[in-house]
């Protein structure tokens, strides 16, 4: 059964024509793989679908623009699959 | 439809809240300074128009479905495609599904349709913005209501 960073990174693949070879659970979305805003629209959409659950874009933005939050903690993959897996497991409690 | 104004919808005529689904009108007037150059002497409804109409029509569902909270924009047209030819004096029928309600977010696969036949069909993507003041709400509520949009059914 593929992790979820599996399933992330995949979907990242993808959708953003990257190759999958250089995306690791160290890479920043942003910083390192160069995803703007629209084109993560679309990574929200497919990981949604995929995990059955609602990315929370407009709190984790809200937060960095507030100077609660750095994108490191939601927009480098190994954070970002962590969140995920807590929206998974938030949904079946 | 006044094109020069972008007001691309007539009104809404049928909707199916549950089903985050609606259907608009829209009836393209027989003259406009858009068809003196698109294209004189053959006055024809630019494709890009045809797109706008369908925007419109899912932007005011993701209003809808988002509680008047914020201002959907158009972020990206998937798989958009213009079938047929639209003409002045034509009634169009535009619907809009959504396909998915993201955080920030909305896709909706949209059509435009002239007695039944395809003319333009697309999936779009809407970023929702907040309103630029607490009077621009007011504003769109009162905008809604003039299109026959069903405020209260879509009221979360």
């Amino acid at each position: 059964m593929p992790t979820t960073f599996e399933k992330v990174a995949d979907i990242i693949a993808e959708t953003c024509d990257i190759p999958r070879d250089t995306i690791t659970p160290e890479s920043h979305a942003i910083d390192d793989l160069k995803i703007d805003s629209l084109d993560f629209l679309d990574i929200a959409f497919a990981i949604d679908k995929a995990f059955g659950i609602k990315l929370p874009l407009e709190q984790w933005t809200q937060k960095i623009n507030d100077g609660q939050a750095t994108t490191e903690q939601y927009f480098v993959l190994r954070n970002l699959c962590a969140r995920i897996d807590e929206l998974i497991a938030a949904k079946g409690a | 439809m006044r094109l020069e104004y972008f007001e691309m919808i007539d009104r809404f005529v049928e909707w199916k809240a549950d089903e985050r689904w609606i259907k608009s009108e829209s009836k393209v007037p027989a003259a406009s300074t858009v068809f003196e150059g698109h294209f004189p002497g053959f006055p024809l409804m630019p494709g890009v128009l045809m797109m706008e109409v369908m925007a419109q029509t899912g932007g005011w569902l993701v209003s809808g479905i988002t509680g008047f909270t914020g201002l959907p924009v158009l972020a990206a047209i998937k798989e958009g495609k213009v079938r047929n030819a639209v003409f002045p004096g034509m009634q169009l029928v535009t619907e809009a599904r959504i396909v998915h309600d993201g955080s920030g977010y909305a896709i909706a696969d949209t059509s435009c349709r002239v007695d039944n036949e395809i003319k333009a069909d697309a999936r779009l993507t809407f970023r929702v913005i907040p309103y630029p003041s607490k009077e621009f709400y007011n504003t769109m509520t009162a905008w809604a209501a003039r299109l026959n949009f069903p405020l209260k059914d879509f009221k979360k």
